[in-house]
């Protein structure tokens, strides 16, 4: 059916993508090898990129790096030679994965319920408050937010660990400093969505039929407004469950967040591409249940 | 994918949109109603005075530098001193009357370099804003108003692109337009152009990432009108679809648009400042707010924290983020922006 | 998410490694980790500096200063028992010098003879490079002509002993395998990227009773505030790398007994590039020298203790004394930039000066290229402009010479003038210049082929004049001060020398100062 079909473009789209990514990855100057204590003879560079096929032509690169992922070698890495791209993932993402949900659910934790409060108590204080709030934190860029966050809680107060990944008390800092901006976001999306179904016909006409309330509301409304936030989580969770640089790198904590900038200033070809490739495949995949959700929650969407 | 990821909020691109449409009510303009609206709106009105005043300052102070110079030696002096890239031996003072926003670790006026950074972080927001909208707006409404293949093929584009990270492309720009735009003989002939050229390759390269989400919105708006009744009788009297496009799609379009604009002006200028943490975003000794932010998130230490290379230069980004947001929110409201 | 059993000893390293191949590597962090699970002929002693026996117990030199005999002790074993033998000593060798293998530092073996021929691939047979087994315990060396400072070559990874038997297997994947096989006192417990890498103490080292520790963990942490923050909470015990030091507190941290500065052989300076005009005229070079006061920069901009530079070779390297270069004289580089055709720097070209800025790191070289051009600015009315690029762009725009003028630095290899003197010697790699002096070619070749110490100081003081005071294709503008910060009483075995070079063997937590582990 038609979501069996749009898996299946799921390959195609990904070639592009990844012919795309590598294409964008070799246009840039500078190359994975230069070292700031250079090898006393030119040879041993041009012997490292021979080694590593990148003395070939692009497309002779590329089908080589195709016919490795035929095989599900995303090829190694070039700046980590020990290491492959799929060590590296293997490693990263299970780490930015468990960040990446707790952020999430602190995001929908605290969104949802400001989103809710502010639509239903529009024009009251309780909407002033919450919506300056929740724009507030969609205004504060991350890497200001987390040092901040480090000098109350860790360094003022010692009340949490100031950075690492070894026990569920480390991840608090790290949970909150990624989750606010998207906390609210999800907040602005949700109260949007209640404002529009509030308004709706069918509201009307069912408040007329004499329906509670709070049974409108829930039951109704509810279904219809969180569709926003659902469409939002798509791209959403493609970010938070790859990593986020500036929060992995401000509190050392172990992920691919890191990996997605330095593979690219590194020019790590093929790790930049396998990480393109990660991400364009989450993404994928979370917009198709993104698009599952709202086949559930409204049943005016049909697909064909 | 970015920390902060430039799109303007895929939110309505769910929920349906409609252009206010001229219904049964007194003839008052939808301009009119829209600007009544607004009016009523508290936080927007407060947020326009704001910016208004914020565009004021900016532009004021540098010409008042520029000006003092004619006023004689003692305001020469003070002019000199409170230039932004000027170094003293001041360093690190904290706030004091002569530098009210006190000094950097170069002994520069931090409140000058707030305010010429003010310069850079909007016009890099609001061109980068207008690139976007620019490609934006042509691409959706192309796509749209072609239909078929053509419109398959763009939109296809688009997604492709959605996939990509960001901030790979980004580097890429970065790195790659600024070594192949140097080569060109128009710009090795003139240092200004040079000298602007990395600001340059900002405000496209920021517009080039934010063009995605608005090309989606302007398609699925002229996809929507192409159905209505205006344009079918239009077409019925021999208009050519590219008179359409212009004169009645494009305006009908352009209320949504620039609401859209003012919130992606804030998340870009949100992503520009994101890159100057990087380091890849204006070069020293320029400043922008997100260049003088990681200067300042630098010095938060458990031993002694300049505050005010934090506090000055992230509450005038965050009050300014806050005021476009308001604004834009203004905006849609009143122009009835929603389902 | 894991918690670790403790280790003895934190340490915070900067960087995650590279690789932990002693062959390919060629970062400062890199080196610290392999030199502790991989030795040489000879090690570092931590307290000097200086080659002692390792592997081998003790060497004969030829009277010509050519040939290296070399003992191997007798009851050597790799960790997972196999015993090592001279030949591979020489396996390892020729693995370094390999084409196929690509390793960037094996121009350090190019004094043995007919290495850098086999290295250009121009010989195949390896039975013709200058080092051959003569028996299961002697090791013998042909050097081209006599070299000072091998035995300090033969400390580096680079000439250290690797497991033929697990690089057959696995060829380039070969660091892998586990137990990784490893000839020095530590052996890789585990490998985890981004987090951490942990030794565990070898037992079958040769010199494992005196091995310190038994858990050391090296955390590649590079924000020195983050360094800091972890330091203070106990969570790490020593944190060492250049870069990891937050200059803008210094003034408060040195006088903290637990933060120890100390010289050591590097130098930042800045290159011009001489094939551009107007930096081919060395009296704008000159010029834009004297411009610079140095003390201003390392005072309010560095401050750490360094020593501003007027020539290239840091204070301290061994044996030798350099010449005086020039110093900070405005007038005369008004003056001399006025006799090149730009007084009061009137129509002097729009100029460049570049530097690398990592990713939401440290600041430091931008501070002192604003430094430097308001400075320019000042005294000559040159407007330089600032060019940030990222490490990679940085380092290939150097390299291929395209750029006006640029922030550089260099750590001395081992402990001789020669590290940092060859490096401008026509074509050589690392010259980056475009300079080209014959005389100066001339006097380090000389120089190099000799050993008698004064007369090769007094080459190196000629060649060094040449390049610090006539001919100017570098700016010196500081000396580099290390710090290392670790409380002297948990810690021990650290010791500061002039090449930097602190040993893992030899470092040891004092008994009842356990690393504390995160409650709060």
């Amino acid at each position: 059916m038609y979501f069996l079909r749009r898996l299946a473009y799921m390959i195609p789209l990904l070639l592009v993508v990844s012919a795309v990514s590598f294409w964008l990855v070799h246009l840039a100057p500078g190359g994975p090898f230069d070292k700031e204590h250079a090898p006393a003879s030119p040879q041993i560079k041009r012997n490292l990129e021979a080694k590593y096929h990148l003395n070939e032509p692009i497309w002779k690169q590329y089908a080589r790096y195709v016919g490795g992922l035929a095989r599900g070698d995303f090829g190694p890495s070039l700046k980590y030679r020990d290491h492959s791209v799929t060590d590296i993932v293997r490693q990263g993402l299970p780490v930015s994965m468990l960040l990446g949900w707790l952020a999430f659910g602190f995001a929908m934790g605290v969104g949802l319920p400001v989103g809710f409060i502010t639509a239903v108590r529009r024009g009251r204080w309780q909407d002033h408050v919450g919506s300056f709030l929740a724009i507030l934190a969609v205004c504060i860029p991350g890497f200001v937010v987390a040092p901040i966050l480090v000098l109350v809680f860790t360094i003022k107060w010692h009340l949490l660990p100031v950075a690492l990944w070894e026990s569920p008390v480390h991840a608090v800092l790290p949970t909150i400093a990624l989750g606010l901006y998207f906390s609210g976001k999800v907040a602005r999306l949700f109260r949007e969505g209640m404002l529009n179904t509030m308004q709706m016909e069918f509201v009307t006409a069912a408040r007329a039929k004499g329906l509670g309330e709070s049974t409108l509301l829930f039951r109704h409304a509810v279904r219809l407004a969180v569709l926003p936030v659902v469409s939002y989580a798509g791209p959403m969770l493609a970010d938070l469950l790859t990593g986020s640089f500036v929060i992995e790198n401000i509190f050392q904590i172990p992920g691919l967040g890191v990996f997605f900038i330095n593979s690219s200033l590194n020019k790590d070809y093929t790790l930049t591409v396998g990480l393109a490739v990660l991400y364009a495949a989450l993404l994928i995949v979370l917009n198709l249940a993104v698009d599952f959700g709202y086949m559930l929650l409204d049943p005016r969407v049909k697909y064909e | 994918m970015s920390d902060q990821k430039v799109e303007s909020p895929n939110t309505d691109s769910s929920s349906a949109m409609a252009v206010a449409s001229p219904g049964a009510r007194p003839p008052a303009s939808p301009a009119q109603r829209a600007w009544r609206r607004f009016r009523k709106n508290g936080p927007a009105l407060l947020s326009s005075c704001y910016i208004a005043l914020l565009l004021i300052v900016i532009v004021g102070w540098p010409l008042a530098l520029k000006l003092t110079k004619f006023a004689g030696p003692g305001a020469a002096t003070w002019a000199k001193s409170h230039a932004p890239e000027q170094l003293s031996d001041g360093q690190f003072q904290p706030p004091n009357t002569q530098h009210w926003f006190g000094t950097d670790e170069h002994g520069r006026d931090v409140l000058s370099r707030v305010l010429y950074g003010a310069q850079i972080s909007l016009l890099v927001g609001f061109v980068g804003a207008t690139v976007s909208l620019v490609i934006g707006v042509l691409w959706g409404a192309i796509a749209g108003s072609a239909g078929g293949r053509v419109d398959s093929v763009m939109m296809r584009t688009v997604d492709v692109l959605y996939s990509l990270p960001s901030i790979i492309f980004v580097i890429v720009l970065m790195t790659t337009l600024g070594e192949k735009l140097k080569q060109l003989p128009v710009v090795k002939a003139s240092p200004a152009l040079q000298k602007d050229l990395r600001l340059a390759i900002l405000f496209v390269g920021l517009g080039a990432i934010s063009w995605l989400t608005m090309a989606r919105i302007v398609r699925g708006q002229v996809l929507s009108l192409r159905t209505r009744p205006f344009v079918d009788a239009s077409r019925a009297l021999g208009a050519s679809p590219l008179r359409i496009l212009v004169r009645h799609i494009i305006p009908n379009v352009f209320g949504v648009v620039i609401v859209y604009l003012t919130l992606t002006v804030p998340s870009i200028v949100l992503y520009e400042s994101f890159l100057s943490y990087l380091g890849l975003g204006v070069q020293p000794p320029m400043a922008s707010w997100g260049s003088l932010i990681s200067e300042g998130v630098d010095q938060i230490n458990p031993i002694r924290i300049y505050w005010w290379m934090i506090v000055f230069p992230g509450g005038v980004l965050v009050s300014t983020l806050l005021a476009l947001n308001f604004l834009g929110d203004g905006l849609r409201d009143a122009w009835d922006v929603k389902g | 998410m894991r918690r670790d059993p403790p280790a003895d000893v934190t340490i915070i390293n900067y960087s995650e490694p590279q690789s932990l191949d002693p062959a390919i590597i060629s970062a400062q962090p890199d080196m610290r980790i392999v030199s502790g699970m991989f030795e040489g002929l000879t090690r570092t002693d931590p307290k000097t500096g200086s080659a002692v026996p390792g592997l081998a117990e003790r060497w004969e030199i030829s009277p010509d200063g050519r040939i290296y005999t070399f003992h191997l002790r007798t009851n050597l074993v790799w960790s997972t028992g196999e015993p090592i033998r001279a030949a591979d000593v020489v396996y390892s060798w020729i693995r370094t010098l390999d084409p196929m293998t690509a390793s960037d530092y094996a121009g350090q073996l190019f004094y043995v003879k007919n290495a850098e021929a086999f290295n250009a691939a121009k010989i195949k047979d390896p039975s013709q490079v200058g080092v051959t087994a003569l028996d299961p315990f002697t090791v013998q060396v042909q050097l081209n002509h006599p070299t000072v400072f091998f035995l300090d070559v033969c400390a580096m990874p680079l000439a250290s002993v690797v497991p033929r038997q697990a690089i057959e297997k696995m060829s380039d994947a070969w660091i892998k395998i586990r137990p990784l096989p490893v000839s020095g006192p530590y052996e890789l417990d585990f490998w985890r990227l981004n987090d951490k890498v942990r030794l565990r103490k070898n037992p079958r080292y040769w010199d494992a009773a005196n091995t310190q520790s038994k858990i050391i963990d090296l955390l590649p942490i590079g924000s020195a505030s983050s360094a800091l923050n972890l330091y203070d909470r106990g969570q790490a015990d020593i944190v060492w790398d250049k870069e990891l030091v937050p200059t803008e507190l210094l003034d408060v941290l040195l006088p903290r007994p637990d933060f120890h500065t100390y010289t050591y052989l590097a130098t930042y300076f800045v290159r011009f590039n001489v094939t551009r005009k107007p930096f081919d005229d060395p009296r704008v070079r000159k010029a834009l020298a004297l411009a610079i006061d140095k003390n201003r920069i390392v005072q309010r901009i560095t401050r750490g203790g360094e020593q501003p530079a007027t020539h290239l070779v840091p204070d301290g390297a061994a044996n030798y004394e350099s010449p005086p270069g020039l110093g900070y004289d405005p007038e005369l580089a008004r003056k001399l930039l006025a006799e090149a055709g730009f007084p009061g720097g009137k129509n002097f070209p729009r100029m460049e000066y570049m530097f690398n800025a990592p990713a939401g790191g440290g600041k430091i070289h931008e501070k002192i290229a604003i430094e430097m051009q308001q400075m320019w600015r000042d005294t000559l009315g040159v407007d330089i402009e600032l060019r940030q690029l990222e490490m990679q762009v940085y380092l290939t725009e150097q390299d291929q010479l395209h750029y006006d003028l640029s922030r550089s630095s260099w750590i001395g290899d081992y402990n001789d003038a020669n590290t940092f003197l060859n490096m401008f010697v026509t074509d050589d790699g690392n010259n980056r210049t475009g300079w080209s002096n014959k005389h100066y070619d001339e006097l380090i070749r000389q120089a190099n082929e000799i050993t008698d110490v004064p007369a090769r100081e007094k080459l190196f003081q000629e060649a060094e004049t040449i390049l610090v005071k006539d001919e100017l294709p570098i700016i010196p503008l500081f000396f580099y001060a290390g710090i290392n910060y670790f409380d002297t009483n948990k810690i021990e075995g650290v010791y500061t020398n002039i090449v930097d070079l602190h040993p893992l063997q030899s470092i040891r937590k004092i008994m009842g100062h356990a690393t504390r582990n995160t409650k709060d």
